[in-house]
């Protein structure tokens, strides 16, 4: 954390972030700053693995069309809350979220919800790049083939897009039967975010999507992550305050499974309300 | 003399000594190889591959014990690996924390190490006495159940050595279990289960006590699954055990075919196993 001395917030972001500067923001509602449109709504959830409890009674919203950051120390719970948005922690027995996560008036926490029917609309990026064990071709038409039955030519049309919009296309196109493992870290992330935007989500969830890149790497998911929040609702897991400052519009400020603080990311990087906030910001702790 | 002078010749004595360990158990593998093969090169001939075990003093071959290797060899995977594999699947993709998973891991781990002549015994009791006579069947029953445990168990750890993360990520994309299971996790396991499996066939293609019991033998041409049924392990105890020369040159030339396609096979999973290795 010694860079946040050496760089404000503010000159270390390369992209804009001020949402006044966001000119994709219709500007609906006049009386306050912004009114984005909210795309989730997550309502006192709380979370258990087995015992111990996770998260406590967190309440927030994710609004559609912006880069909502989830920041705090390890074991703060942020990762947790990623993984009850599309229900992937009930891969695991003895995990249970309580509460309410509305997506478009729905609870999607309601168990007779088919939680894949729920992944098909909640794309999720992990930490580790996870390309299947197939070809960069097929990890892209293995997403697309669970919901469509698509003639040869269409779904090349598809594949090339997804790989365009994650900016792979170029580095690929001549590589699309080579095994996605052969691809470099940075590029295998890529694939994994081709793979979530081919089966055209609504929802982007990011566990830490650069936290094993390179720089370079890592400045290419950031500008990605830029370009797509034209279309999606993004919630990233970051353990780089410097990323949250520059690649999202709301953070999130957790702490042993509370919610601390939740605000425009402009504000909480420079005027936090909470004493705790503040602290994590400037490398105090965590 | 100081610390390090003493390690250094610990470590020589110690390295002297493992080293003269390998040797003696190579030796042992050269010697039984080399005797093999002094023996057994005279066997090999077109009439081995074309001719049936011959009556003591004639020519002959052994074309029915080699079909009825592979016959009950073949039907024996056949049974044994769609089992083995689902049940390894099982064990490690639903009941990996489980009680009932732990029991059966438990009991297969037992039948991996029980002695084939008590799983003879068993099929005798189990096919052979319902049904009045020695089979091929029979054979191929016993020899799936040697089979079995062997590709639970290999089934189950190569599936284990999958990352949950890539299980996460198909189940993330909204596919069901099942196929995150067979287009995901099997993808990504595939060499190493295919390895078990080789790696078994080579284990039951030499078993003879199981046969004893169940498919016995034959000294005539036979591809009747409900009658005795000719195969090299027990002709070569057989023909090895008579007086008579040219049997024990046909017992050694069986031996041989046996060693060699046991070679073939494992060398065969080595390639598989290390090609998925540089594939990762």
């Amino acid at each position: 954390m010694e860079q946040l001395q050496t760089m404000s917030p503010v000159t270390a972001r390369p992209l804009p972030i001020e949402p006044a500067a966001r000119p994709e923001q219709p500007a609906e509602a006049t009386a306050t700053a912004e009114a984005p449109a909210i795309k989730v709504e997550i309502r006192n959830v709380s979370f258990f693995y087995g015992k111990f409890q996770a998260l406590k009674d967190i309440s927030l919203p994710l609004y559609d069309r912006n880069v909502t950051a989830f920041i705090g120390p390890s074991g703060c719970g942020k990762s947790t809350l990623l993984r009850v948005l599309n229900r992937i922690y009930e891969l695991y027995p003895g995990h249970l979220a309580t509460g309410e996560v509305l997506v478009g008036g729905e609870n999607i926490l309601d168990p007779g919800l088919d939680p894949n029917r729920l992944r098909a609309r909640i794309g999720m990026v992990f930490q580790k790049p996870t390309p299947f064990p197939m070809s960069v071709y097929e990890n892209i038409a293995f997403g697309i083939r669970l919901y469509e039955r698509l003639p040869k030519s269409e779904l090349d049309d598809r594949i090339e897009s997804a790989l365009r919009r994650a900016a792979l296309w170029d580095e690929v196109k001549d590589k699309l039967r080579q095994s996605g493992l052969r691809l470099s870290g940075g590029q295998q992330q890529r694939l994994c975010i081709a793979r979530a935007i081919a089966i055209e989500p609504e929802i982007l969830l990011l566990d830490e999507p650069a936290s094993a890149l390179d720089p370079i790497s890592t400045q290419r998911i950031e500008e990605l992550i830029a370009e797509l929040k034209a279309d999606y609702c993004i919630a990233i897991v970051t353990h780089n305050m410097q990323q949250a400052a520059r690649s999202s519009d709301y953070t999130a400020f957790l702490y042993s499974g509370e919610l601390v603080e939740f605000d425009e990311t402009e504000r909480i990087f420079t005027h936090p309300t909470k004493r705790r906030t503040e602290d994590y910001i400037t490398g105090r702790f965590g | 003399m100081d610390l390090y002078g003493r390690r250094r010749i610990a470590n020589r004595v110690v390295m002297g000594l493992s080293a003269l360990a390998t040797g003696f158990g190579l030796l042992w593998l050269a010697l039984v190889l080399g005797t093999l093969l002094a023996n057994g090169i005279a066997a090999i001939g077109p009439t081995l591959f074309t001719q049936m075990t011959p009556p003591p003093g004639s020519s002959g071959g052994l074309l029915n014990a080699i079909f009825g290797t592979v016959a009950m060899t073949v039907l024996a995977t056949l049974i044994g690996t769609p089992t083995g594999i689902l049940a390894g699947t099982f064990l490690a993709e639903y009941a990996r924390a489980s009680r009932f998973g732990e029991a059966v891991r438990f009991v297969n781990d037992i039948l991996l190490s029980a002695p084939s002549i008590i799983i003879g015994l068993f099929v005798y009791e189990a096919m052979v006495v319902h049904m009045g006579h020695f089979s091929a069947w029979a054979g191929a029953v016993a020899l799936a159940i040697i089979m079995i445990p062997v590709v639970v168990r290999t089934t189950e750890d190569m599936l284990r050595l999958v990352p949950d993360s890539l299980r996460e990520a198909a189940a993330a994309l909204g596919a069901p279990r099942w196929k995150v299971i067979v287009l995901v996790a099997y993808r990504a396991a595939v060499q190493g289960m295919l390895t078990g499996v080789l790696l078994a066939i080579a284990r039951i293609s030499g078993e003879t006590a199981p046969l004893l019991f169940t498919a016995l033998n034959n000294q005539f041409w036979s591809a009747d699954l409900n009658a005795p049924m000719a195969n090299l392990p027990v002709v070569i105890f057989q023909f090895a055990m008579s007086p008579y020369a040219d049997w024990q040159t046909l017992a050694w030339g069986g031996a041989l075919l046996i060693t060699a396609a046991i070679l073939v096979l494992s060398i065969t999973a080595r390639v598989l196993a290390s090609w998925s290795s540089f594939k990762q």
